[in-house]
């Protein structure tokens, strides 16, 4: 039976006769298909070429930074015999303890002290080795051991510029020999620049330092991201899954589009103008820097937002709709949690474009020398990149090591921001 | 077709229009509490149309209009003060692609019982997620990995895993838009085997291409074309002996 | 015909091999009741053989059909029209094959009856015989234009042979006691004649099942004509 089953399968049309089959040995085709493995080839070189090229810039730009910058988190010290006994200072000793130390030590005339020890152990330029902050090294030691007032006593201090870049590079030939003969007598050490990561801007590069740039950042992201997340996301959210299509929402979806383009110096002159114009803010405080910049990053919060969004598949939406879950429940419990990890690489993008702004920070005053870290929101302040932007056009030879140490600290700032997003991003991102 | 109180959902000169495409065109059709109802058609009949408007669905749909009026239990599902959250929850949907929610299979049953409240406390919970699981057949299955993603089952028992979300909210009416067309046929069998045991406790409306399916699991069908419904009645005299000849076209693979 | 083809056409195909082996079993049945008959006429002994071992043919076509209806119904999963007409083709095979085996039925008497010339009734056999294989062609040929009145004409003409079948009934008992010693022969005409009017019966049932496959509802009881024959009291 089954035979007959089989022997009785109908079997589809015959072929037309007069077709020729295909001969794939020919020489053409064995060209065509030659040609076509060198096409592949050549394609994947070219791929190859450009992610060496990207990496190789890569490098040499790290390679670059960090052997400018590494020196600029060190610094060189002296050893300075101050000899306190004689050196006239008006103190009391006992008024050092407490909280009016400074105050006591603020007219004793440590500076002079200093610079009159410098020319005694030094010779007549002496005082020309020390950075000029050395004096604060001076009143530091005296704050922490009042004792050392009664006689003489060696103190650690900054060597001055030309110093310093002597002993960890090449400076001057005199200078080279001074360090040789400090050196001999081991008077001379280069350690981690501490002031460098906790003090504030300076006229002197061995004291500029780089805190209160980076709290300034800190506290512009902070601003930034409170502002543009919330207003970026629900924007979106309402774009996509609320408003009605129509040209209202074509217009207001191509002005954020072209809002994404603006150039960012123009997002300045409009903080100038809204925030420092007409509502009053502090000139150069974070607080203005942040919403100048969150007026920026929006659109690239919004667009990569409503991407994200739109990348959720109907099908979940549909499957919460059809067991009655409400609009809102929809978006809260299902489309938003799903969006997440785009809308997390979307404001990713969106801060690390903002951490290195520099041209609307300008406008609104950031640039200002301001030599204390600022304590709160509306305190004048600068930010890293400005910072750096400042220190390179400083003439003075230390600022060069300094403005590469700063990028540096840059990119730690950077790097740290997206590692933190990426972490979020890779918690919250599910498969479906 | 006369209305009587047997009738579940009732649909009386219903139209929609996308934009200003008409997509269903006049369509009167009762859907009876005893039956699983099959509407079939050929792509584009808007038989799936038809059935969204049912829970309206449609209403996502930002161009779609509607004329005509819908009835479930003699209340107008188009009212003004009909809530479609509720609705919607006591016509359930399942959908043709599974599509579990990327959470837990315990999630995806409980998700729409949390929402609506049906569960005072976690046991209640516990127990409306048992039943449902146990009534879509799909508990022996998962009972002991109800912390594992929904999204890690086979298509077939996701897809039970959606029905077993739609029936935990109890709705009266269950719609299903081809719901084994991504299946393969054993898994195919177990949804029909489920469908033939939910029926009764439910008003089924089944959207499929499958006409054998239709065959196997309902009782009513009705044959759209071009918005139209062009033949409606029992299934075994739809499928032996349809009265138009648009139906029996189709039906034989005549159709086109 | 069908309106229209059907979008696998292969499946046509199938349709059509299987009308045309009802087709072809129908033809060999309707010649071999004719032949059948002829060779009672002529006595020939040896048509008469021919005409059993002309069953077996028809036999293998009713298999050779119930395989392809098979087929059919496992890989083409026909409905509807289609279906009603696999099922209709499966049973009229089945009753066809009752029909070829009439026909050796009757063959299988041509030597019993030697003296043909004796009994005057034989010359009305040949004419029932012509009006049964009428009712025979005329059904399949209703079934191969799906044509559901001819069906119902086919069944009103059942009647006349039963009314033929009635007379001949009468006519052969009264011969058989007018000339008892022809009982025997008269009596296997007697079964040829119940042959032939089983036969007619039998395009009826064709016919009924043509008119469902055509209509897919059953003939209506009064299209069916008298119930069919009704033995004589007399």
């Amino acid at each position: 039976m089954s035979e007959t089953l089989v022997a009785q399968l109908p079997v589809g049309p015959a072929e037309p006769a007069e077709r020729a089959p295909t001969d794939w040995r020919t020489q053409s085709m064995q060209r065509r298909i030659r040609q076509r493995y060198a096409a592949e080839r050549r394609f994947r070189l070219l791929g190859m070429a450009a992610v060496v090229l990207s990496a190789g810039f890569l490098a040499v730009l790290l390679v670059t930074m960090v052997y400018n910058g590494a020196s600029g988190f060190l610094r060189t010290e002296i050893a300075l015999p101050v000899d306190f006994a004689n050196a006239g200072l008006t103190v009391d000793p006992a008024r050092l303890k407490g909280p009016g130390a400074d105050l006591a030590l603020a007219g004793a005339g440590v500076e002079n002290a200093t610079k009159t020890a410098a020319i005694a152990a030094f010779g007549p330029q002496g005082s020309d080795l020390l950075s000029d902050g050395a004096w604060l090294s001076v009143r530091a030691a005296i704050k922490r051991d009042p004792a050392i007032m009664r006689g003489r006593s060696i103190v650690w201090v900054p060597a001055s510029d030309a110093i310093d870049i002597a002993a960890k590079r090449t400076g001057s030939p005199e200078n080279e020999a001074i360090v040789a003969h400090f050196k001999q007598r081991n008077a001379i050490a280069t350690g981690f620049n501490w002031p460098f990561l906790t003090a504030s801007d300076s006229n002197d590069s061995t004291r500029a330092g780089i805190w209160g740039a980076f709290k300034g950042s800190l506290f512009t992201m902070i601003v930034t991201l409170l502002i543009a997340f919330p207003i970026g996301v629900l924007s979106a959210l309402y774009l996509e899954e609320y408003a009605p299509r129509n040209r209202w929402t074509d217009l207001i979806e191509v002005s954020i589009n072209n809002l994404a383009a603006v150039p960012s110096i123009i997002f300045g002159l409009l903080g100038l103008a809204v925030f420092l114009g007409t509502f009053g803010l502090p000139r150069s405080a974070p607080i203005v820097g942040g919403l100048t910049l969150a007026l920026m990053t929006m659109p690239v919060i919004v667009i990569a937002g409503r991407n994200a969004i739109k990348g959720v598949p109907p099908s979940i939406r549909d499957a919460a709709l059809g067991i009655g879950a409400s609009p809102i429940q929809v978006v809260f419990h299902h489309v938003l949690p799903l969006a997440l990890p785009g809308i997390l690489t979307g404001t990713i993008i969106g801060m690390a474009r903002a951490l290195g702004e520099t041209a609307p920070l300008l406008m609104i005053g950031m640039r200002a020398f301001i030599s204390a870290p600022p304590a709160g929101l509306s305190d004048p302040s600068t930010v890293l990149p400005v910072q750096i932007f400042l220190w390179s056009d400083q003439i003075d030879r230390g600022f060069v090591e300094k403005t590469s140490a700063a990028i540096i600290v840059l990119l730690v700032f950077l790097l740290a921001m997206n590692g933190i997003a990426i972490y979020l991003r890779n918690k919250f991102e599910t498969r479906w | 077709m006369t209305i009587s109180n047997q009738h579940k959902i009732c649909a009386k000169r219903v139209s929609v229009y996308y934009g200003a495409k008409k997509a269903i065109d006049d369509v009167s059709l009762n859907f009876d509490q005893r039956y699983v109802t099959a509407l079939i058609g050929p792509s584009g009949c808007g038989k799936s149309t038809f059935l969204r408007t049912l829970n309206r669905m449609n209403d996502t749909v930002p161009s779609a209009r509607i004329e005509g009026d819908i009835t479930l239990d003699g209340e107008d599902i188009y009212d003004p003060s009909m809530d479609v959250v509720q609705l919607r929850a006591r016509v359930g949907m399942v959908f043709q692609k599974p599509n579990p929610f990327p959470k837990s299979i315990f999630e995806n049953v409980a998700y729409g019982p949390r929402i609506h409240g049906l569960a005072a406390n976690k046991t209640q919970l516990a127990e409306i997620v048992e039943r449902s699981l146990r009534r879509a057949g799909l508990w022996d299955e998962v009972k002991d990995r109800l912390s594992d993603s929904g999204t890690a089952l086979s298509g077939g028992q996701q897809q039970r895993l959606c029905i077993a979300r739609a029936i935990a909210v109890d709705p009266e009416v269950i719609l299903m838009d081809e719901p084994c067309s991504a299946l393969d046929p054993i898994a195919t069998a177990k949804i029909e085997e489920l469908i033939h045991e939910l029926n009764g406790r439910y008003a089924i409306v089944i959207v499929t291409h499958n006409m054998q399916q239709a065959a196997r699991v309902s009782q009513r069908t009705a044959f759209f074309h071009l918005g139209t419904l062009v033949e409606y009645g029992a299934t075994s005299d739809i499928f032996t002996n349809p009265r138009q000849e648009r139906t029996k076209d189709y039906i034989t693979g005549r159709y086109g | 015909m069908p309106s229209n083809e059907h979008t696998i056409k292969a499946f046509d195909a199938e349709i059509g091999q299987l009308r045309g082996l009802i087709a072809q079993m129908g033809g060999l049945a309707e010649q071999a009741i004719g032949a059948a008959m002829e060779a009672l006429r002529l006595h020939d002994l040896e048509g008469a053989r021919r005409i059993i071992d002309g069953d077996k043919r028809i036999d293998a076509l009713e298999i050779e059909v119930e395989q392809l209806a098979v087929r059919i119904i496992a890989l083409r999963a026909p409905l509807a029209d289609d279906l009603r007409e696999v099922v209709a083709a499966l049973k009229i095979a089945g009753v066809v094959e009752r029909i070829g085996d009439y026909a050796k039925n009757i063959a299988k008497r041509v030597p019993t009856i030697e003296s043909h010339g004796e009994i005057e009734p034989l010359s009305v056999l040949p004419a029932m015989s012509v009006l049964a294989v009428q009712m025979v062609h005329d059904a399949l040929d209703a079934f191969a234009a799906r044509d559901a009145a001819a069906a119902v004409e086919v069944c009103a003409r059942d009647r006349q042979v039963d009314d033929f079948y009635n007379s001949l009934f009468r006519v052969l008992v009264t011969h058989m006691m007018e000339n008892p010693k022809t009982i025997g022969q008269v009596a296997q005409l007697l079964f040829i004649a119940k042959n032939l009017e089983r036969v007619g019966d039998h395009a009826t049932n064709v016919a009924e099942m043509v008119y469902f496959a055509a209509t897919g509802t059953h003939m209506a009881e009064r299209d069916r004509g008298p119930m069919s024959y009704s033995t004589p009291t007399a």
